[in-house]
Order: C-alpha cells, then structure tokens, then sequence
C-alpha cells in the first residue's frame, strides 16, 4: 500500500489564549522535520494557525463544516489556556471573524474529534495564564490545576473514549507531540498510555533528573551558588528536575539543549500549578538549611544521611568546577608513563 | 458604501479582526481589533521582580528571547550591574538568533504564501511562485523548517532551548561557552549562510549590503532572472503588483536600540519623521486607552504609571489594545524603522523615495538578515571561553528600571517598579501595540489603521488580498500585543 493509499489522518490545530510558543517549538522539529513526520505518518494538517493558506471566512467554513461532520476530525490540538472570563461570557477570547467565543468554538469541536489533545501546560491545566490571581479566569480543557474539570469537564471522553490527552510542557518538545500523534494515527493508543495527570507516559516516566549532565555533582551535593556555575542547581538555585516528569535530559531540545545544560534550573513545566511555586523560581526553600523538596520516591531521613556522607566525600575536583562556569579541575588521568 | 470583519488573520502570532467601511472598491476606513486579552500585568503584580524572567518570556512564543532580554534589561538597570563582554556577547547571539529566525520564517511561512493564492493565476510569475511557496505544500516550506531548525541549535548551545530560556540573567548569560562549543557555533552560522546565500539571495551577504540605493537594487534584480533566488522572486512579483504602493504610512519611525556591546548598540536608537533624526526620549511615551476595553486610566500615561485593567462593558471600545503614543505622536516599528533610524543606505533611500510601505518593509527585514549573520560572526570570535560570562548583583527592594530593545517586529519595552521586593508595576509596551494600536484621545488612528486606507478591496472579493498583504507585512504579534 502506498502512502498516498492509506487513510488520512486529519488533524487540526486552534491556538486559544498561549503564547504559540508550542507551535513555534513545533516549527524546531528535526530528522525528519515537522512536514516530513506529517507527510510519513498520514497525517494531514487540515488547518494550523501558522501554516495554512487559507483564512478569514474560509477557515470559518473549515470549522463549520468538521462540526457538521463533512469533514472527518480524527485529531483536535489546541493550544493554550481556555479564557472563561469575563463572568464567564469567555469575551477574553473572541475567536476574530466570528463573533463567538473561542471557548465554545472548542466546547464543539471536542464533540466531534476522535482524539482531543491538549497542546502545553496552558492547555493542559491553565498554565502561566492561569498564574497570579488567574485575571482572565483561565482553565484547561480537562483540569483546573490539580481538579479535574476545566472546560470540558471530568467525564469528558473523545469520540474514541479516552480522555483529553494531555501533552503537557511550557513549551512542548516537538517530539512530545509528534510522538504522540504518530501513535494516535498508527492505530492502538489506549487510556493506560497516559500517566496519572493524562500526559503520555512516553516522556513522563521519566524524570528530568534522568541522564542529566550534572549527575555527579549531584552524588556529591556539590552545588552551584550562583548563575553560570556548574555545580547541581538542586540545594540552592529551584531545580526541580529530581521531581519533574520529563525527559529533556535524555532526548535533547534544539540539537544539544535542556533547561539544565543552559545552565538554570528546572521549573517542573510539565506539572500543573508550576506557575506558581509559592517561592521563588531560581532559589530553593530550605527548613533548617534543608532542601523542601526532595525527590518525591526517597524516604527524607536517608536523602539527609546519603547527602551529608556525599558532601563529606566530594572530591576536590567536584567542590572546584561546582563554583566556576568552566572546568577548573579536568579529572585524574592516572599515572604516567615514569620513563616518558 | 460598506462595512465588512474581517479575520481570523491566520499566519500572524495571535488572533487578529479587522473591521473595514469599503468605498468605490477601497478601504475608507479601518479599525484593527486584537480579540484576547491576556493579563499578564496583573499576574505579575506583587511577585518577586526576579520571577519575571519567568512569566515574560511566556508572553510570547516567537519574541520570547527579547521579552527575556527586556526583562533582564530592566533588572540589570535596578541592580546597576554591569555584563561582563561575553555575557553581552552570548545575549546577542541568543537574540539575533531569534530575531534573524523571526525573519526568515516571517518572509517564507507567513508572508509569502498569500501570492500563491489561486487569485493570482493569471499572473506570469504565480506557477513558480506558487510551487515554491504554497503554505505547506510548496517547495520552500519543508526546505527552510530543516534550515531553520539547523540554525536554532544556536538556542541549544546557548540558551537550553527555544523558546522560554531563562539563560538571560540581569547579569549575563547562565551558560559558559567552551572552546569546541564556540566551534560549533561558528559551523551553525557558516552553514545557516550558505542557506542563505543560496536560496534567499543567490548573492553573497556582503554583496547583498553593497547594494545602497533603488536603482542598485533594480540592476541587481534584474542582472539574473527571477527564479534565481527567493528575494528576487518577491522584488519581481512586488514590482507588477506594485507593493511600493501599498499600505503606506507616512508617521514617525522610531527604534529603541539593540545589541549593545561596551556601551554602543549595533542598531542605534532614535527616531526619524520627514528626513530627520531625533534622539528618543523614553519620558514621552504614554499610553492612552480611550478606545479600549481597559479602566483605571482616565488619561494617557507613561508606562510607570501605566495601569491594566480589563473593562467587562463591550462599548468602552473596541480593542484590548492600548494606544502607545511618542509625545502624543503615533509610532511605526519594526526593521523598516530600525534600519532608518541606523541609516542604513538601501533603506533610506528606499523610504526617502515612496515611504513605508508593504515593499519596503519586507525588504527592511530581509536587508536586516545579512546584517545581523555577519555581527553573530563577529560576536562569535570575540567568545573567550574560561573567561566569566555571567556576574551576580543584589537587588534592591526599592527601586524601579526598564528594559528597552528591539524584538524582528520592532520595539519592546518592560517598566517595572519595585517596593519592599516585590512588583507593585509592571508594564510591557510591545511592537505591534504600537503598530496595530487603536485610536486615541484624538481620534488619531493607528499605524495599521492608516496604512489599510486606499487598499483595494473588490465587492467580489471575500478576503481582500491586498489587505492580507498590508496587515502581514507589519510581521504582526498579537499574543505580545494583549499581553
């Protein structure tokens, strides 16, 4: 069967109130790029926001049409958080040309797709939008924060009976969406493929902590004090990355990246509520010099028994390069040769 | 006489409506509407101002390094501290990165892809335009997303990743470059030019700034045939259209500077109105919302003392985009500005002869390509790995600063003050607030407002295409502009 054979996959994408910060992310897909992946995995984009042609009136038509069924709809994206405000009349997002709440527009549109998934944390749980005193009354299609419900409410089920898919992230990697997809085209996703909060459990089984360049410092507890250092950001610059699901460690962002490799802290993104913390983002709450958070499975009396026998044996190397923003001290290359 | 909505703009950042009254087939009339309001402000509001290099960058996903440069700006100028060269350095490479990726991906995804409409197939040049550069299916589209994502492996080395980095700090950059890194970057940029001067221009970059007039840029133009590059495609598709002949404005250009290194910018600051420089001065600008959906201000005010608060009443106005004026003056940005402002030669003699307008914009930004590749060569060099890249500095609890730069699509400005640690104001005043900004206390329309007055639009016509031009050559940005 050739590609052109097999069944097409539709796909369409709305941004409600983000950044498009996803979608731009999604622009950085890479071996193969974003059209390539598509195109290979039947997927046709029926309409996205930064990429189609066609506008005004005739994407009004496009989505008046998939309401009705004219137009298959086997995957609903939306990006961003869902503005319920003002007293709900959802006037914070009038999706333009049509008079009409961006809100209901989506409200609709879930009743048709197959699949919906929500693109970003934004999406997903209400996201930075939803931060500070939530002024726009901002939710998620499935949750505000850590309650079930948001706009579509908790008994939601898309056409084919699994909840909103959450792909969580501020931003997304474009493989956590792509992926994702890809899965949902080829056929055999299933509820258990999504973890406690409806992310994919393809990149939320892992932890951030997971395959990150700073490990060994993080044995030793030879932490960075400052910004630019390269000691573990965990005792004292918020990393989250021992708590945070996801794998930007392991499978890198722009060819190289991770929020750790720039050099900053984890801000756990992927989870709902991240925007608010309750304490400053770069700098780590402590009780009595200690860490509050501590990686989530450990029993805190042995992370505090492990951490100060750690410290006590971290090598000079370690202690220098954790407080300089370049290696200091390369490691031992053993003896040498005495006859050289 | 009649009035039609159009939207939504697909193909711009954000949602977008314009309302036009259509006389003798052309506007007579326009009203720009940005129909989401985002409360960024208020969410920001009594927090600690650190937390800001957070929350902005989230305003936007396609400007959100220079939202982090803007923030940290303002930072570094509350806590008086100075960037050592190669934290300046690793900044400016991070946000011409952007910037550059901004315009590349403006020109190819979202700007050309109106000439390949079915509207023009009369024309000679729509069968290749439209093989090249149809939205998604053309030529150009899978080609420059490769491109483009080879080049943003910059964001990986330097910033973690793009967007939402939070390797820009008040007092450099978070991450130290080692020698072999500083390596790479160089092969990144020598490979992303070659691309260039490939496909875009068919010419080197440095003989792409030789060109410094009209009549240069003609020769040039028309010394190879069209389908040679990219850039003399558009010149060649504008020239019979005449898109030097659309959207024109005639206000005052203004850029607030960007890149500095030891104390000077790369693009200078300024503003120029009728063939003449003025310095800027910050202290003129205001903000008025007589037109939009926004209280608590009853007359225009600098951002310092700027408020946003959404009013639930539909008839307040007709926006939720404030009105920026320059001394009560309405205000283009964008590159068209900033290179007139710098004095580049090809652009000001472009503008001195028919003004901004849809032509000179694009060619302002693609001008602007080649300018900023060869600085991040330079900036590149200068690297001097195991040297500091980041210092740190205390911040005091009272004070207040701002961060002023220039993101592609013009000028962005943060304005924070500080009491007792936390925010008690933060004020973003964003490019295309200026750009597609409503009418103020005047009456006195926008940028955007202006330049849609005398574009055609055809009875028959369902979305005018000349409108579609005009609206995308100014690269709008909704989401930052109802930050």
């Amino acid at each position: 069967m050739s590609a052109a054979d097999r069944k097409r996959f539709n796909l369409l994408w709305l941004q409600s109130g983000g950044c498009g910060g996803c979608s731009l992310s999604l622009l950085c897909a890479e071996s193969p790029n974003l059209l390539a992946t598509l195109e290979g995995a039947g997927i046709e984009m029926i309409w996205h926001p930064m990429l189609s042609e066609a506008s005004g009136s005739e994407m009004i038509d496009l989505l008046n049409r998939t309401m009705a069924g004219e137009i298959p709809l086997d995957a609903l994206c939306i990006e961003g958080a869902i503005k319920r405000g003002p007293k709900g009349s959802g006037r914070f997002h009038m999706l333009s040309g049509s008079g009409r709440p961006m809100m209901h527009w989506v409200r609709d549109l879930a009743q048709v797709a197959r699949y919906t998934l929500a693109i970003g944390t934004g999406a997903s749980f209400g996201g930075i939008t939803s931060g500070g005193d939530n002024p726009t009354d901002a939710c998620g299609l499935q949750y505000s924060e850590n309650r079930r419900g948001g706009l579509l409410g908790g008994k939601y089920l898309s056409g084919e009976g699994v909840p909103v898919i959450n792909v969580a992230g501020c931003p997304t990697h474009p493989n956590w969406v792509l992926d994702t997809l890809m899965h949902l085209a080829a056929g055999g996703f299933r509820r258990e493929d999504l973890d406690d909060w409806q992310r994919p459990r393809s990149y939320c089984d892992h932890l951030v902590h997971h395959g990150c360049p700073r490990n060994e410092f993080y044995e030793y507890k030879a932490s960075a004090q400052q910004s630019s250092q390269g000691g573990c950001m965990m005792e004292h610059m918020g990393c989250l990355g021992t708590q945070a699901h996801a794998d930007c460690n392991i499978r890198p962002w722009n060819g190289s990246g991770s929020c750790l490799k720039g050099g900053y802290a984890c801000i756990n993104c992927t989870r709902p509520g991240f925007q608010e913390p309750g304490h400053r983002f770069l700098e780590t709450p402590k009780i009595a010099g200690i860490p509050i958070g501590l990686p989530t499975d450990m029993p805190k009396a042995w992370f505090v028994a492990l951490a100060s026998l750690s410290k006590a044996a971290t090598p000079k190397r370690l202690r220098s390069n954790a407080h300089a923003d370049h290696i200091v001290v390369p490691p031992s290359c053993g003896k040498r040769d005495p006859d050289e | 006489m009649s009035r039609r909505i159009l939207g939504p703009f697909n193909r711009v950042e954000g949602d977008l409506e314009v309302k036009i009254e259509i006389r003798d087939e052309r506007v007579s009339e326009a009203w720009v509407t940005s129909p989401m309001y985002r409360g960024f402000e208020q969410i920001l509001h009594g927090k600690d101002p650190r937390d800001a290099l957070v929350y902005t960058p989230r305003v936007c996903g396609i400007c959100s390094v220079s939202q982090s440069v803007a923030a940290a700006d303002a930072l570094s100028s509350i806590e008086g501290v100075e960037r050592p060269p190669n934290g300046e350095l690793a900044i400016n490479l991070i946000h011409a990165c952007e910037n550059l990726a901004d315009h590349f991906t403006h020109f190819y995804l979202f700007f050309m892809p109106d000439f390949a409409r079915d509207a023009y197939r009369e024309r000679r040049w729509h069968a290749d335009v439209a093989a090249r550069f149809r939205g998604i299916k053309g030529s150009a589209a899978g080609q420059i997303m490769g491109a483009r994502a080879e080049f943003m492996h910059i964001m990986g080395l330097l910033a973690g990743k793009w967007p939402h980095s939070l390797s820009i700090q008040p007092g450099g950059s978070s991450r130290g470059v080692e020698i072999h890194e500083k390596m790479r970057l160089m092969s990144i940029l020598a490979s992303f030019r070659g691309f260039l001067e490939r496909h875009l221009f068919g010419d080197t970059l440095e003989g792409m700034l030789e060109i410094g007039s009209e009549q240069q840029l003609l020769e040039w133009c028309e010394a190879e045939p069209p389908g040679r590059s990219d850039f003399r495609r558009f010149l060649y598709l504008s020239s019979e259209l005449k898109l030097h002949e659309l959207g024109c404005t005639c206000v005052r250009l203004m850029s607030y500077g960007v890149y500095p290194l030891r104390g000077r910018n790369l693009f200078g600051q300024g503003t120029w109105k009728s063939g003449a420089f003025t310095p800027l001065r910050p202290e003129e600008i205001s903000e008025d919302i007589s037109h939009s959906w926004l209280e608590g201000q009853p007359s225009p005010k600098h951002p310092y003392q700027g408020v946003t608060l959404p009013d639930a009443d539909p008839e307040s106005g007709y926006t939720w985009c404030k009105a920026p004026r320059l001394a009560g003056e309405v205000v283009e940005v964008g590159a068209i500005a900033r290179q007139m402002v710098d004095g580049q030669p090809l652009i000001r003699d472009l503008v001195g002869a028919s003004g901004s307008n849809v032509r000179n914009r694009v060619v302002a930004r693609l001008i602007e390509i080649p300018r900023i590749l060869l600085a991040m060569e330079a900036w590149c060099r200068e690297l001097q790995p195991k040297e500091p890249f980041c210092v740190t500095a205390p911040l005091p609890d009272q004070a207040q600063g701002a961060g002023m730069t220039e993101a592609a699509r013009g000028s962005l400005g943060h304005w924070v003050r500080v009491k007792n640690g936390r925010i008690i104001n933060y004020q973003i005043v964003a490019p295309t607030t200026w750009n597609f900004s409503p009418r103020d206390q005047c009456e006195t329309p926008g940028p955007l407002e202006q330049a849609l007055v005398g574009t055609p639009a055809g009875e028959s016509e369902k979305e005018p295409l000349a409108v579609q031009h005009v609206v995308r050559s100014f690269d709008p940005c909704m989401v930052c502009t109802v930050h």
